[in-house]
């Protein structure tokens, strides 16, 4: 059954914290104008960066967590170009124009299902609050981070809440060496649906490895998008019933409906 | 004070407008503004047959602009007309329906049903498209093509026509004239400039179709001398695009005159930009008192 989405919205809303995680990636605190509590695990928001020639569109970023209690939203990012390094200098009672909560979500497991997360570098960004949702809704929670080396394997405290914590780097500095597809939770095959967002080539081999063992399969994909709400018809992906956007019908699709090929 | 304008008999409640490929079809901004609030809304690129488009990525982020190649992807004028019809002929605005296609026959038979619709006030003719292989924007860089497919429609399309046209040719009047010289009841400019983007980290190009459009406000003072151009030519009303990020661009058109202006590539940055576009040409004309919206149509003071 398709889930009821909140009405989107664009607003300025305030910045209640920015935290630094390392060089690369920081977590911004948004106060929120309407209930958190409608936003669903996979959805995003999309930034305006302001006073700026070079970035001219907004920047979407995962929504990384919800605080009910203080009805704020939590946001994950990476610094890759000039948009997210202009957004990692908002500090507190900054403002930022905010358009949201925008796109599909992934879908809950029943409970007592078993549910493998696996994310890639920023890509772990949807999946702290899917692992909280699937927590509460009682499903046994694995999560897999993997990373080139320990600078990429980040918030690890935060999800072990959620969960049980795999972690793998390339170079070893940090959990199982090699990549994600290699660690051994995957070899155990007895997951009811794996949830995946990070590069692209990950979430293929994930998905390859999902549909080599028939195991239910999301991902989260993050093509270039200009409006974000299904007008300009730039983000699209190639799935069973034509073209997409991954705005408005993704950002999450199951892999059965995606031609990856 | 009176802020409608007239396109040959159309009436539009205020001059603002949603371009092409730009607003979807209406309802995916209905969550930000109220559409009936709008002159008038270009729905997406429809052509008879249903129109996957070109493969992603098909949009670059430039300065003050942006490249797309969508190439068109719309399920065909039947889908138009039998479920998308039905979820926006209550707007209580002007309702235009682009209209492209790769043979003037195409184009004949789209706009043959699209004149069977109540609803739509009329249609844009597309023959500006930078983005198809066949068809599209050929049919607009020469005077022989534009009249060819102007006048075909004009025969099998009874309600109001106006025809979009390229920038992308040595000269925008021409066409604009030889347009307005086989019935066009006005002409929409401008169409996207055709452009392209590298990326010098990966030698490829960014677009998988390596050109494509460039729109926003990068390509605004070449939209509005081509506007004023055209306008000094031709004595059918223009709908001036082009880079309209806020109510000062729009008034700029009319003065260079437009009688209409349509918002483009400024509504993937704020949804809700029209509306604040149609509020500002009300405080201008408190502001310079001026009392009818047509004494702005060009009226650049030289």
């Amino acid at each position: 059954m398709e889930p009821v989405y909140p009405k989107k919205n664009v607003k300025l809303l305030k910045v209640i914290k920015n935290r630094t995680i390392n060089d690369n990636y920081y977590v911004l605190e948004i106060q929120a104008d309407h209930n958190v509590n409608d936003i669903l695990p996979g959805q995003f928001v999309s930034l305006l960066v302001e006073d700026t020639r070079n970035v001219f569109l907004r920047r979407p970023i995962s929504i990384y967590d919800v605080h009910p209690e203080r009805n704020s939203i939590d946001l994950l990012i990476q610094i890759v170009g000039e948009g997210t390094r202009l957004l990692s200098y908002l500090k507190p009672d900054d403002t930022v124009d905010v358009l949201y909560p925008l796109g599909k979500s992934y879908s809950i497991l029943e409970s007592e299902k078993k549910a493998l997360l696996i994310g890639g570098g920023v890509g772990v960004a949807p999946l702290l609050y899917l692992a909280k949702k699937l927590k509460a809704n009682n499903v046994d929670v694995h999560i897999l981070l993997g990373g080139r080396g320990a600078k990429n394997i980040i918030e690890t405290e935060n999800f072990k809440q959620y969960g049980k914590l795999y972690i793998s780097t390339e170079d070893a500095s940090v959990g199982e060496k090699g990549f994600v597809t290699q660690h051994p939770v995957l070899q155990y095959a007895d997951f009811d649906r794996i949830y995946t967002c990070g590069p692209d080539a990950m979430m293929r081999a994930v998905a390859s490895i999902a549909a080599k063992n028939n195991i239910d399969c999301e991902v989260s994909l993050e093509n270039m998008m200009a409006c974000g709400i299904g007008a300009c018809l730039c983000c699209v992906t190639p799935t069973e019933s034509g073209h997409q956007c991954v705005c408005t019908d993704g950002p999450v699709f199951n892999t059965k409906v995606l031609q990856w090929n | 004070m009176n802020t409608a304008v007239k396109i040959g008999s159309l009436e539009f409640k205020n001059p603002v407008m949603t371009a092409s490929g730009t607003f979807g079809y209406g309802p995916e901004f209905e969550d930000f503004i109220d559409i009936n609030r709008l002159g008038g809304i270009v729905v997406k690129g429809t052509t008879l047959h249903h129109r996957e488009g070109n493969a992603y990525p098909r949009m670059a982020e430039t300065s003050s602009g942006m490249l797309n190649a969508v190439g068109l992807q719309n399920k065909g004028v039947d889908v138009f007309c039998n479920e998308i019809y039905h979820k926006i002929k209550h707007y209580d605005t002007n309702i235009f329906v682009n209209v492209s296609g790769s043979t003037v026959e195409e184009y004949v038979e789209t706009a043959e049903r699209i004149n069977e619709l109540e609803y739509i006030s009329g249609i844009e003719l597309n023959i500006s498209c930078p983005n198809v292989k066949e068809g599209g924007m050929a049919f607009g860089t020469s005077c022989p093509s534009a009249i060819a497919v102007t006048h075909a429609v004009r025969e099998v399309y009874k309600k109001t026509m106006v025809v979009k046209l390229s920038p992308n040719v040595t000269n925008i009047v021409d066409i604009a004239k030889a347009v307005q010289d086989v019935g066009a009841d006005g002409v929409s400019l401008i169409n996207t400039l055709l452009a392209m983007a590298i990326n010098a980290e990966t030698r490829k190009s960014v677009l998988s179709t390596i050109t494509g459009g460039l729109s926003g406000p990068a390509i605004k003072p070449i939209a509005l001398r081509m506007v004023w151009q055209v306008a000094q030519a031709v004595d059918i009303p223009i709908m001036g695009i082009g880079g309209i990020m806020n109510a000062t661009d729009a008034i700029e058109f009319m003065l260079a005159g437009a009688t209409t202006i349509q918002v483009g590539t400024a509504n993937f940055i704020d949804p809700t930009v029209s509306m604040k576009i149609v509020d500002g040409i009300e405080d201008y004309m408190i502001r310079h008192k001026i009392g009818d919206i047509n004494d702005l149509i060009g009226g650049m003071l030289v």
